[in-house]
């Protein structure tokens, strides 16, 4: 059976897969991460965003034997070993941008790489198209765009904390 | 999704080879097309050929009076390439809209050019620029390459290395999306430069098509007036539960309007 050889929010794996595996279902079933959601299988939703070498992708719709000596993040990988919340999570938490959750770790996912692109700030505007790859149908975009813009200027140091933020 | 064996080559030979063994073999490079084809069992390959091995299929170079784009460049590299942006500013406008940023991270410009889906956006820039589509064997121009719906002059064996884009005075390019799917219900790209006065449009018919009445009313004057009177045969249109084709047909002159006004 082929293998690929990849790293995982920082860890090593290497894992038996067939040629039609999808790095979603590396995640998933093999490695037990299942903080990566599938919600359309379309390419559609953006549950299943993860980051491969910094820049986030559909891993539903990537193969896993693509992925070999890649650097993969998932929603299990931005909190701190300590269980401190990255600014993105935290952000969510602290402006309920969230209902059901089930798009969640994708949305988070979207937000970190949007935010880490855009070092001079971001438009409520360009956060709304930033997220074009990613659904809720709970339509909680509201809060999930006030979190976003709360977690980009703690990101890029213009503020300290979320909580401070959110006043 | 089937069963298959996956295979990289590090050779554009290697994997040409590859394709000629195996007539039931696909090649993949961003796989945001191929992937969810295969999911739905739209295609069945034996082999799958991951083309992201060969190095000299990527890269960014400015050539003469040209733009020489690797055929895996992905969308979000065009989209953000000082090179293209100050060659062609609407070339790289155009791939920033394509899909979504995840789908943009993944999907190349030979993967959509080799496809050919109706829909695409990176056709109407290959013909509405008078690109060359350069192969593992030879080299061919946009107006000899886009054969029919998802229809080429590729040989099952021949790969699309990269595209030599002609550096315009004046390019632009506008779509109307679907508002579900994103993909392109009718859009125009539109150029003026060592091609002479082009107009692509892309999304309303079977394959992108050259407009020849808004090439020629652009000649007599490149303004948005000028199209704005050329009316689009709804004959042989797309109609579908999005639109008809007289709908498109509409489109068709509105989005030439626009790709004229974004080109100045």
């Amino acid at each position: 059976m082929p293998q690929v050889t990849l790293s995982v929010n920082g860890k090593s794996h290497t894992v038996d897969i067939e040629g039609r595996t999808l790095l979603v279902e590396l995640l998933r079933e093999k490695l037990r991460l299942t903080g990566t959601h599938v919600g359309c299988d379309t390419s559609q939703c953006g549950a299943c965003v993860v980051h491969i070498d910094g820049e986030s992708v559909k891993s539903c719709t990537t193969l896993a034997a693509m992925c070999e000596g890649a650097s993969v993040t998932t929603i299990e990988g931005l909190a701190k070993a300590d269980g401190t919340l990255h600014p993105m999570q935290e952000a969510f938490r602290e402006y309920h941008a969230l209902q059901c959750g089930f798009c969640t770790p994708g949305m988070v996912m979207s937000a970190v790489d949007l935010v880490q692109k855009h070092p001079e700030g971001l438009s409520e505007l360009e956060i709304r198209e930033g997220l074009e790859g990613n659904l809720c149908r709970c339509t909680g975009y509201h809060n999930i765009v006030k979190a976003i813009a709360a977690a980009a200027e703690v990101m890029h140091g213009k503020r300290e904390t979320i909580a401070a933020a959110a006043q | 999704m089937y069963d298959f064996t996956y295979t990289k080559p590090s050779s554009i030979a290697d994997a040409a080879k590859l394709l000629a063994a195996d007539p039931d073999a696909k090649f993949i490079s961003g796989g945001q097309t191929l992937l969810p084809a295969l999911k739905h069992r739209l295609n069945r390959p034996t082999t799958v050929v991951d083309l992201t091995g060969i190095a000299e299929m990527r890269g960014i170079r400015r050539e003469g009076n040209s733009l020489v784009i690797g055929a895996l460049t992905r969308h979000a590299e065009v989209a953000t390439s000082a090179e293209v942006k100050a060659a062609i500013p609407a070339l790289a406008e155009m791939a920033s809209n394509i899909g979504d940023t995840q789908v943009r991270n993944r999907g190349t410009l030979g993967g959509s050019v080799a496809n050919n889906d109706p829909a695409a956006d990176y056709p109407a820039a290959v013909l509405g620029l008078g690109a060359t589509v350069v192969t593992s064997s030879r080299e061919i121009p946009a107006d000899e390459f886009f054969l029919g719906m998802f229809t080429t002059a590729l040989e099952p064996d021949e790969l699309l290395v990269a595209i030599r884009f002609p550096i315009p005075e004046k390019a632009g390019y506008a779509k109307m999306r679907n508002p579900a799917s994103r993909y392109v219900m009718a859009g125009a790209f539109v150029s003026r430069g060592p091609q002479g006065i082009r107009v692509a449009i892309n999304g309303a018919g079977p394959c992108v098509f050259r407009q020849a009445d808004m090439e020629a009313a652009l000649a007599g004057a490149w303004s948005a007036d000028a199209v704005a009177g050329v009316k689009q045969d709804a004959d042989g249109l797309n109609g579908d539960i999005h639109g008809s084709a007289e709908y498109r047909a509409h489109l068709v002159t509105v989005m030439a309007k626009r790709a004229v006004v974004a080109a100045g």
